[in-house]
């Protein structure tokens, strides 16, 4: 590899480039591409989440599609809810032969419900979950494997029970949330506002994580998870906090994804989404919480580009991209720009 | 092994049995150790010298037997609980964590609450700031303390292992083969440094290398085939025409 080192002023200066993009956007950007890099930058939240367990954690997770889906169906639910006159059911469980809303649905109604469901199902899930699997020592492939497997139960689930999910066709067609319109232009760039806020409080507080001595621990545990544990740690409450923060930033960005969207659906959260989801890490550096939303970015920038044009060729791409970066770029983009694993 | 010396008795081996399916690694094997003894084990390979480790550290589950520490049943205990009572192991192979700074490793080690909801921050307090500085100047790390574990020499990696086994400030310490791969010079100051240690710690020692047991001059006992041979000091055994049928390898 040639030196590039002499790049590494880089390294400090990257996150408040992207901050300075992230601010200049909604005034020279199309309302269009302004809503396609607010669906990006919600995908980059989730990315965040990958670099904390995945790169620092070395727990790759192929299932974050199901936290990703647990937020984005979470609001979902909220806003078929408030756009249907009092005492209706929403149309497609009409068409499925139900009469009535089914209980759990009940309670998405309220917008204080909704944004607590946000925030604690996909953590809760993704902390019940993985201490199921890590107290047993269950780790590295084999969790990769089990964690597919989520991914695949969750999205056939959805499907089968189309009568209260949707099923294929997911959830779409909404019109206002917490009182706004979804078609005003205001409402859009309000939404692009809180994402970018919302990214930036991500980046802030998971790069605090990183540093502090829990940031230490997890990377301790990656390395040498028995070292960690015959100096006295208990390893597993550490990988299991870092996977439930990563499932939160996941059903976070799933929220914000969906309102920028207007559409959720098992296409978008399933095992192929979620594989991809990892490919935009690998891509922009898993050690690198910059690189993750450059990756993020990057990635679903040149699929929308790749697959509106030549629909077949963007998993092909995405997968010699992808081999491409694992043979020679360990370190992603990132790795480019960074001297050390940071 | 007195019986007046009962309150010094700090760790008990009794009668442990390890059984991986049929071949007992550890065969009703039984030893004590006192508070600020230092014990050197050695035996042939396959003796069960690292078994002993592994049992005392909780790494395996004896069949039969009890591990007593500070007159406390330890052997059933999670690994985690058992370093927390005070006793650390230094692995055959070095066990530093290499993306970590060398000052890092020595930071876990010192570190005394280790439950996960205290480990958001960065402070270190200073007592266990000055066990870390101290711990690398032991070991004559200090001017390497900003460099990545993973970068040291091999005989580095040794003595950051060994100085954060000491830095965790346990009672019993289990070096097992601290001084492989290391030169003869390089021998020498690893048996300064545990012999530096004096009579603040409980060491059980597991090497090869007979110049280094020479020169930390302990108590040696001898183990073959799982079970306890003998125990003298290392003129004893070298005499012991025993000893020397399955470990020295010449005849006495």
């Amino acid at each position: 590899m040639p030196d590039l080192s002499r790049l590494d002023p880089l390294k400090p200066v990257l996150p408040w480039l992207l901050l300075a993009l992230g601010l200049v956007a909604p005034f020279a950007l199309s309302a269009y591409d302004l809503n396609l890099l607010a669906r990006f930058m919600a995908m980059g939240i989730l990315a965040l989440g990958l670099v904390l367990i995945w790169g620092h954690g070395g727990i790759l997770s192929l299932g974050q599609g199901v936290f990703f889906g647990l937020g984005g169906y979470a609001i979902a639910l909220h806003m078929k809810l408030a756009d249907l006159p009092s005492g209706e059911i929403p149309d497609f469980m009409v068409w499925s032969g139900r009469d009535s809303l089914p209980f759990w649905w009940i309670p998405f109604s309220s917008p204080a419900f909704t944004i607590a469901a946000i925030l604690i199902v996909p953590t809760l899930v993704g902390a019940l979950f993985s201490w199921a699997v890590f107290h047993r020592r269950v780790g590295g492939t084999y969790f990769a494997l089990i964690t597919q497997a989520l991914a695949l139960a969750f999205s056939t689930l959805i499907i089968s029970r189309q009568d209260v999910t949707g099923g294929f066709n997911g959830l779409t067609d909404f019109y206002s949330v917490f009182g706004f319109g979804l078609s005003s232009p205001g409402t859009g760039s309000g939404l692009y506002w809180v994402t970018l806020v919302v990214l930036c409080i991500a980046f802030v507080a998971l790069r605090w994580l990183l540093a502090s001595r829990f940031g230490i621990l997890l990377r301790a545990a990656r390395d040498g998870e028995n070292r960690v544990r015959f100096l006295g740690y208990s390893p597993t409450p550490f990988k299991v906090v870092a996977f439930a923060i990563a499932a939160m930033l996941a059903g976070i960005g799933g929220a914000l994804f969906t309102l920028h969207a207007g559409v959720v659906s098992p296409a978008l959260i399933g095992v192929v989404p979620s594989i991809e989801m990892v490919v935009w890490v690998a891509i922009g550096g898993r050690y690198s919480l910059a690189g993750a939303i450059v990756g993020a970015l990057l990635v679903n920038l040149a699929r929308d580009a790749v697959s509106s044009a030549f629909p077949e060729l963007w998993l092909y791409l995405m997968g010699v991209l992808f081999i491409f970066v694992v043979t020679l770029l360990p370190r992603g983009l990132a790795g480019l720009v960074q001297g050390k694993a940071a | 092994m007195s019986g007046s010396a009962v309150s010094d008795l700090l760790l008990s081996v009794d009668g442990v049995t390890i059984d991986y399916s049929g071949f007992k690694a550890l065969d009703n094997f039984s030893m004590t150790l006192n508070r600020g003894e230092t014990r050197v084990v050695i035996g042939p390979n396959g003796a069960g010298k690292s078994t002993l480790c592994d049992t005392i550290i909780g790494r395996v589950r004896p069949s039969q037997g009890r591990v007593l520490f500070k007159g406390e049943e330890i052997q059933r205990l999670p690994e985690q609980q058992i370093v927390a009572r005070g006793i650390c192991r230094k692995f055959q192979a070095p066990g530093v964590l290499p993306t970590l700074s060398v000052r890092d490793n020595l930071g876990l080690a010192a570190r005394k609450d280790r439950r996960w909801w205290k480990s958001f921050g960065a402070g270190i307090p200073a007592d266990e700031k000055r066990a870390v500085e101290e711990a690398l100047e032991s070991v004559g790390l200090t001017h390497r303390a900003g460099v990545e574990a993973g970068t040291l020499a091999h005989g580095e990696k040794q003595w950051l292992e060994i100085a954060m086994v000491m830095a965790t400030g346990a009672e019993l310490l289990l070096l097992d083969e601290p001084t492989a791969g290391m030169g003869p010079a390089e021998t020498s100051r690893t048996a300064q440094l545990i012999l530096g240690l004096g009579d603040s710690r409980t060491v059980l020692v597991i090497d090869h290398d007979m110049s280094f047991v020479e020169q930390l001059a302990a108590p040696v006992t001898v183990m073959h085939q799982g079970k306890f041979l003998k125990q003298g000091s290392i003129a004893e055994v070298r005499a012991d025409a025993e000893v020397a049928a399955v470990y020295l390898g010449h005849t006495a």
